[in-house]
């Protein structure tokens, strides 16, 4: 059974329909990697997945686990071990980052019928996690991403993940923004994580993340379906290349 | 005929009963023949008046005379029910270590309050004692203060009946928080009480007032506070709005302010039918630092009014107020803010933000900022918004596996957040910020 199966989703936003029938198959263990040009509906996959409103899907199934996935809330998503790593990184303000990575943390463990981690450990996770991705532990005690550079954000979203430990993880982007050691560091922290349970999505517009996070599968998306699906050699292609000839085929 | 004939307008049962307490109450009210005639030019004004309704600017939003149906008769003194109740009063403010002044009905009941041991340069003592006394200091400072041409001050002055008197000499620093605990028992009446504190010179004071009772009964009160902040005084204030469900609640704060001073004033309101809470504060001498702020929190169909107006006499003054409203149910809260910069207060710096959250599609929030700047080398600048909770925000929590509900009690407890992290005492903050998620819990159920 794959981990995560996408049948046919249709997704329309304000009665635009941008998925227009997109397949996708994602088993435990491996890396994907999806790419496409703007438009192309990448980040709409991403939100219809982690279930935003207004993020409507018409037709088709995902099956998370075997189980129907948009029959889930967004925290029961995220409790059954979904993690979605935002493009953009909300800034919450007066809401201190130990706390809420606890509050995340213990709710999913809670729903899971798992107890809740001691602080004690939890802060010396957090501590390790936080080293490795370059987090200062003063910012740790601010507002969650406020006052954070963009880079620091996706980093935060990182870390937040490692401390999660979902079985799918989606990745948005991750890398825009990001310069080479940023991206460097992302990379490791996401590489640390790659095990034979778990599997993760990689959505982004340029190769080079794809150098230090190595897919299995590289998929193209245009258009709101897949077009093509290879390995990663694809994604050099495509750097090559360009997207055109992707837009014309759907076209014909 | 006379054609400048005053009209006279139809009074309300209010109005006449109140007018009917003051003419049985006068005679034995406490105070020397000066204050008496304090007393009855105050009801004069009243008299004239009328309680204010909706077509008085500065009460639109609160129309007094016909949110109060009726006005209760003067509280009695407490028996002693009343006052064993009202030894397990003062909960909300938890384990925060204070010298207790405790009030039952408007009465200073001395047997639940703590005044020995008083810290050097500490004077306490209740307003029905300094006005029997004819203590000159009290009346050298009784009414300076509070605005007497407002209607609530002016009934508030006419029917006082006790408060506190207290008095921190120049100099000194009182570190335990003085806490006035104006208890009502329940019984449908009336109390008037009227404070004062003068913090002297370099002397330095946290004063907390809290206002509770039961609910169920629709007791009134007007509560009164003359607070007079020296030169280089540290005065820091916390009052807590607890009162009953179903009761009405009308204070106000008049505050003198010295010049290098530090003033802060924090006012938490949860509790009441109906709330209006007033603040007059003159910045009086040059280069003060002022904190003003406030949480409220209502639901159903409660009805909360906060009125400021911060006056900036002297020059170099830095105010900053920031008010946080939360409505539920049908609740109406109201926040009007005026900043007055006078022609000789240059370099002034205020700032003013009122933010109201509004949980559910029937509460409403009015926020009305003024400015009326006279001066010309100042900062000034106020915001005021109103909205619903940030569902872009709800949904990250929410998939990070914080469940609707828990995740919109961490963003409202964050919005308040903002308005009470400004209180320098940190276990009030605490307590404060508990009496929030217990608010928050309450609303989940």
């Amino acid at each position: 059974m794959a981990l995560l199966e996408i049948k046919n989703l249709h997704v329309e936003i304000d009665g635009k329909e941008i998925l227009k029938g997109l397949d996708l198959a994602v088993n435990a263990g491996e890396v994907h990697a999806i790419m496409g040009p703007n438009g192309s509906g990448k980040s709409t996959l991403a939100y219809v997945l982690a279930g935003k409103k207004d993020y409507e899907p018409t037709a088709g199934e995902v099956l998370f686990n075997g189980k129907n996935l948009f029959a889930m809330e967004p925290d029961e998503r995220a409790a059954a071990g979904f993690f979605l790593a935002f493009q953009y990184p909300l800034e919450i303000p007066g809401v201190a980052t130990m706390t809420f990575l606890r509050t995340a943390l213990n709710a999913q463990r809670k729903k899971r019928g798992e107890a809740e981690l001691l602080t004690p450990e939890f802060l010396k996770k957090v501590r390790e996690v936080a080293k490795r991705l370059g987090i200062d532990q003063e910012m740790l005690r601010r507002a969650v991403n406020v006052g954070f550079s963009g880079g620091e954000k996706k980093r935060n979203e990182i870390l937040q993940m490692a401390l999660l430990e979902p079985r799918l993880a989606v990745l948005d982007e991750t890398d825009s923004g990001l310069d080479i050691d940023a991206l460097k560091i992302v990379a490791d922290g996401v590489n640390r994580l790659r095990s034979k349970e778990r599997a993760f999505v990689v959505i982004t517009h340029y190769q080079r993340l794809l150098n230090y996070i190595v897919p299995d599968v590289v998929h193209v998306l245009s258009r709101g379906r897949v077009v093509k699906t290879g390995g990663k050699e694809l994604a050099l292609e495509l750097e090559a290349r360009g997207y055109a000839e992707y837009q014309e085929e759907v076209a014909a | 005929m006379n054609a400048l004939a005053e009209v006279t307008v139809m009074k309300t049962a209010a109005e006449t009963a109140l007018a009917q307490a003051f003419a049985q109450a006068r005679s034995r009210l406490p105070g020397s023949d000066a204050v008496a005639a304090q007393r009855a030019a105050a009801f004069d004004l009243f008299a004239r008046e009328g309680l204010p309704h909706r077509r008085v600017e500065d009460w639109k939003y609160t129309d007094l005379r016909a949110l109060m149906r009726e006005a209760k008769p003067l509280a009695s003194p407490p028996d002693a029910a009343a006052k064993a109740r009202a030894k397990t009063a003062g909960t909300l403010i938890g384990d925060v270590e204070s010298r207790r002044l405790v009030f039952v009905d408007g009465a200073f009941v001395p047997e639940l309050s703590d005044i020995a041991a008083l810290e050097p340069g500490l004077a306490v003592g209740s307003l029905a004692a300094a006005l029997s006394a004819n203590d000159a200091a009290l009346a050298a400072h009784l009414g300076k203060l509070a605005p007497a041409s407002d209607v609530a001050v002016a009934l508030n002055t006419a029917l006082m009946g006790d408060g506190a008197v207290i008095r921190i000499a120049a100099g000194s620093t009182i570190e335990r928080p003085l806490h006035l605990l104006f208890v009502a028992s329940g019984k449908p009446a009336a109390t008037f009480v009227r404070s004062l504190l003068v913090v002297e010179r370099g002397a330095r004071a946290m004063l907390i007032e809290s206002h509770e009772g039961p609910p169920g009964s629709d007791y009134q009160v007007n509560a009164a506070l003359e607070l007079f902040a020296g030169d280089e005084a540290h005065v820091d204030h916390v009052k807590i709005i607890g009162e009953g469900a179903d009761a009405l609640h009308v204070s106000t704060l008049a505050a003198a302010i010295g010049a290098r001073a530090r003033f802060n004033t924090f006012t938490f309101t949860v509790g009441g039918a109906v709330v209006r809470n007033q603040l007059f504060l003159n910045f009086d001498g040059e280069d003060t630092v002022a904190g003003v702020r406030g949480a409220t929190l209502i639901k159903g169909r409660q009805h909360a009014d906060t009125t400021l107006v911060a006056n900036h006499i002297a020059r170099g003054c830095q105010s900053r107020e920031v008010f946080k409203t939360v409505l539920d149910g049908e609740a109406h809260g109201v926040f009007q803010g005026r900043i007055i910069v006078k022609p000789g207060a240059q370099k002034t710096d205020a700032k003013m933000m009122t933010r109201a959250l509004l949980l559910s599609e029937r509460a409403e929030a009015d926020n009305k900022p003024e400015l009326e700047i006279f001066a010309d080398d100042v900062q000034c600048g106020h915001g005021a918004t109103a909205g619903a909770l940030d569902e872009e925000l709800k949904f990250y929590l929410m998939a990070r596996g914080i469940p609707a509900a828990e995740a919109e009690a961490l963003l409202i407890h964050a919005f308040l957040g903002e308005a009470i992290e400004g209180i320098e005492h940190a276990g009030l903050r605490e307590v404060l910020m508990e009496a929030v998620v217990a608010w928050l819990k309450v609303r989940g159920s």
